[in-house]
């Protein structure tokens, strides 16, 4: 297991209170103000900019450097179960096994 | 709330309450391996339950874990996930419209901040009168919740008692990314941003310190500036 850093508990701490202060100020503190057209549509696409990064990483790097391991065996079988719309646990559950597979092999 | 429960046998509002429980215990299985993959990455237990109560928003929480696990500082894990909530600040938004009928008291509206995420925005503002939206919002916003943080609990002992690398569980990580990912890809902006930002990583992951390069995946949102309407 993962050694945490020790002052986790301060980005945890951090990250809530920003996570509920950005909920808060739309909701509560800036009202029905409409956002500019661009911004809104950038808003909207950091999940997917994201997301994508963050899946990349997870597959292909460990620390700084680029590897391909038994991890890609997971992420494919991931990309087609998703593709395939099968529900999360499913496509989880496929992805560790063939990454267990292809490592226990 | 006894209203809501004592009205019921309305058909309308029932079916709000019902999908709204559904996608909450749907979700509930998202959060069972958040808590997996939250202890393998080197949380605790309760920290991983803490992320779960009081940051309350899926795709930033995974991404802080994902990075922390990755050996990535803690200002950029935090940096990750502050962009991701970003887009609560538009649904707290679009939702301050209805604000009055779904919470009257500044109080009560504080409260309700917490709830504001991609699921309960989404079937609040998907309902037709004032009634409704106010049932959706708080029945999703508590039912999930409750769903999303047993889900935790569950993964996070579940997840500590087992060896995460022997059972392939470092993939869970980028298998919840690529199911939460697939609806943006609908839109072809959505596909022109999360290839970008996925170039921008991969190219930048040697050179720079670990989790900074999601931080620069962000910049892919700028294809949204140029396109027209």
């Amino acid at each position: 297991m993962t050694e945490a850093p020790a002052n986790l508990w301060i980005m945890i701490i951090a990250l809530a209170a920003s996570a509920y202060l950005l909920k808060m100020f739309g909701l509560v503190v800036l009202g029905s103000r409409q956002l500019p057209k661009v911004f809104d549509r950038c808003l909207g696409l950091i999940p997917a900019a994201l997301l994508s990064a963050l899946v990349l990483k997870d597959t292909f790097s460990l620390g700084q450097s680029l590897v391909v391991d038994a991890r890609v065996a997971g992420f494919a079988v991931a990309v087609v179960a998703a593709w395939r719309r099968a529900p999360l646990i499913v496509v989880v559950v496929l992805a560790a096994t063939a990454t267990a597979l292809v490592r226990a092999i | 709330m006894k209203r809501i429960f004592a009205s019921l046998n309305e058909p309308e509002l029932r079916r709000v309450v019902v999908s709204s429980l559904t996608l909450g215990a749907a979700v509930g299985v998202f959060a069972l391996s958040f808590g997996v993959a939250s202890v393998s990455a080197g949380a605790s237990v309760w920290q991983t339950c803490a992320l779960s109560l009081f940051v309350f928003t899926g795709a930033s929480q995974f991404s802080a874990m994902s990075v922390v696990g990755a050996g990535g500082s803690l200002a950029a894990a935090f940096g990750g996930a502050v962009l991701l909530a970003a887009r609560n600040f538009v649904y707290g938004l679009a939702l301050s419209s209805s604000a009055n009928s779904m919470a009257k008291s500044l109080p009560r509206r504080l409260f309700a901040a917490h709830f504001v995420i991609d699921e309960t925005t989404a079937l609040a503002l998907g309902q037709e009168s004032p009634r409704l939206r106010k049932v959706a919002f708080w029945t999703t916003g508590i039912g999930l919740f409750t769903f999303w943080n047993l889900g935790t609990l569950i993964g996070a002992l579940a997840g500590s008692a087992i060896d995460p690398q022997k059972f392939g569980l470092d993939i869970a990580f980028p298998a919840a990314f690529i199911v939460m990912l697939m609806p943006h890809l609908r839109s072809k902006l959505g596909r022109q941003a999360a290839t970008l930002g996925g170039a921008l990583c991969l190219i930048s992951i040697s050179f720079l310190p670990v989790g900074v390069p999601i931080l620069i995946a962000a910049m892919a949102v700028l294809v949204g500036v140029r396109s027209d309407d």
